[in-house]
């Protein structure tokens, strides 16, 4: 158990004009810990989400990020060139529609290989071949390395999305409803393969979903959203067995039992 | 350490807010410890809270006040106090937790559920399976099981590997909310015959038992849960 956190989040607040999108949020984040944000839509998640992960600019508040020589840094005041290293190296984001993360253009290869020349990579050979590597690990059939993703069916897209994400061995992944729009069978084996490769690389993760079922799978802690505030946060396995709050008592009765 | 669980003045209430803010008092001032290779089993009739017991001391629930310490590695930890992460690490290391039903995971064989606590702990994967699959075969689980997901298995079947899976860490606490209830006699006494083992290794265990036979071959005391119950102070 290490004693600093990776990430360390206070009082961050977005405002449309008038309108509330997140309020005075604050939490840690430690390495190996997967934080699940959850609540209806249009109850501030997203938003919350592309705040954190410098997507979007908070209004106030401020983001800090444990860089990999132990010093933290302030999100926003980074250069712009500086965040989108990090985004392109120690960060993953995984986007609910996969398309928002790939290229649909170039290979399936090629999408996992990018993030890699990203980061001083140059040998073919090997960026290939590690690329065959992840492609096996996310179960697409290393023979698809050539194709692009237009030919892929949606839980394959979503599945070379986290591949792409993986392969620089970020410490903190976003999510973004991961496994939203697709269908269940399909859903079960990509939370299995989320759940095995976050306990084997010992990532950090902040997922956003509205399914109970997968914070429960996936996250250690747990936060609730209602209207752009954070109305009740902690264990995972607390917040779904005794809900404290009347919102989320309501939200945890409303799953339907199988 | 002598005494690595103490319960101490803890209340519990539900408020249920979606009817009206009704208050359910659960427990009241709940005192008790359990020592180092001792076997408290929760006495008492159905709805009594000895179930809700287990999950406040595990984290599930939370409490309305009082105290849960553990003892984790060279400190004490309250539970009821703790923040998340801290519970984790307590769960990982200290506080073990065999539940009636398990909640199974699409596609992991049997022997990878077992082995998982230990591969949480560092374990060396081929060590871990090779205990999981010392305790599959202690409980008698077919073979030709252990590579499949228990999603399928019977209640008894899989019950067997909820336990192994608790039993496969030498955590220092350890849970038990009715982990005979679905088995046959043979595999009762497998499980008696392993609780035992745990106390003479001086795991400190608490437990719901309603089988009587295993009650008594278990029980080094009873601890009758209805002194607890709000619903005895209204009544009196």
């Amino acid at each position: 158990m290490t004693d600093t956190p990776l990430l360390k989040v206070s009082g961050v607040s977005k405002f449309y004009g008038s309108r509330i999108g997140c309020k005075d949020v604050n939490f840690e984040l430690w390495p190996g810990e997967v934080l699940a944000i959850v609540g209806e839509s249009g109850s501030g998640k997203t938003t919350l989400l592309n705040c954190l992960s410098t997507r979007l600019m908070p209004t106030a508040g401020s983001v800090e990020y444990r860089m990999r020589d132990g010093n933290f840094r302030d999100l926003y005041h980074m250069s712009e060139a500086e965040r989108r290293f990090l985004m392109r190296t120690d960060w993953g984001f995984v986007h609910q529609n996969p398309a928002d993360g790939l290229r649909m253009t170039v290979s399936a290869g090629a999408n996992v290989g990018e993030r890699l020349m990203a980061i001083g990579d140059r040998h073919y050979g090997k960026i290939r071949e590690t690329a065959s590597d992840w492609l096996s690990r996310v179960e697409i059939s290393t023979d698809r390395i050539d194709d692009q993703p237009r030919a892929f069916s949606g839980g394959m897209r979503q599945r070379l999305q986290i591949a792409r994400n993986l392969v620089t061995g970020p410490r903190l992944v976003f999510m973004d409803e991961p496994t939203g729009g697709l269908d269940v069978s399909v859903q079960a084996r990509l939370l299995d393969l989320l759940r095995g490769l976050v306990n084997d690389l010992g990532l950090a993760a902040i997922v956003v979903t509205h399914d109970l079922a997968v914070a429960r799978l996936l996250s250690h802690r747990m936060m609730v959203m209602k209207d752009g505030h954070v109305i009740e946060h902690g264990l995972t396995d607390r917040v779904l067995d005794d809900p404290r709050e009347p919102y989320t008592q309501l939200f945890v009765s409303s799953i339907l039992q199988v | 350490m002598a005494t690595p669980l103490v319960v101490s003045e803890v209340f519990k209430s539900f408020t249920m807010h979606l009817r009206d803010g009704i208050k359910l008092p659960v427990v009241n001032d709940v005192n008790f410890s359990v020592a180092s290779g001792e076997c408290v089993v929760l006495g008492g009739p159905s709805g009594i809270g000895k179930s809700s017991i287990l999950k406040m001391l595990y984290g599930n629930y939370a409490v309305d006040a009082g105290q849960i310490l553990v003892g984790h590695k060279d400190k004490i930890v309250d539970i009821a106090h703790a923040d998340p992460r801290t519970i984790l690490e307590v769960r990982r290391h200290t506080l073990g937790y065999v539940s009636q039903f398990l909640r199974t995971v699409p596609r992991v064989s049997a022997l990878d559920v077992v082995a998982e606590p230990l591969f949480a702990r560092g374990v060396d994967a081929a060590q871990a399976k090779d205990k999981a699959a010392e305790l599959l075969a202690k409980l008698n689980l077919p073979r030709e099981l252990w590579s499949l997901p228990p999603a399928t298995f019977s209640g008894g079947e899989q019950q067997r590997v909820n336990i192994a899976r608790g039993f496969i860490t030498s955590h220092r606490i350890l849970l038990l909310d009715e982990p005979t209830a679905s088995l046959d006699a043979v595999n009762r006494r497998v499980v008696v015959e392993m609780i035992a083992e745990k106390k003479r290794e001086g795991v400190a265990m608490l437990g719901i038992f309603h089988d009587e036979e295993v009650r008594e071959a278990v029980a080094d005391r009873i601890l009758d849960v209805s002194q607890f119950s709000p619903r005895k102070a209204i009544a009196a």
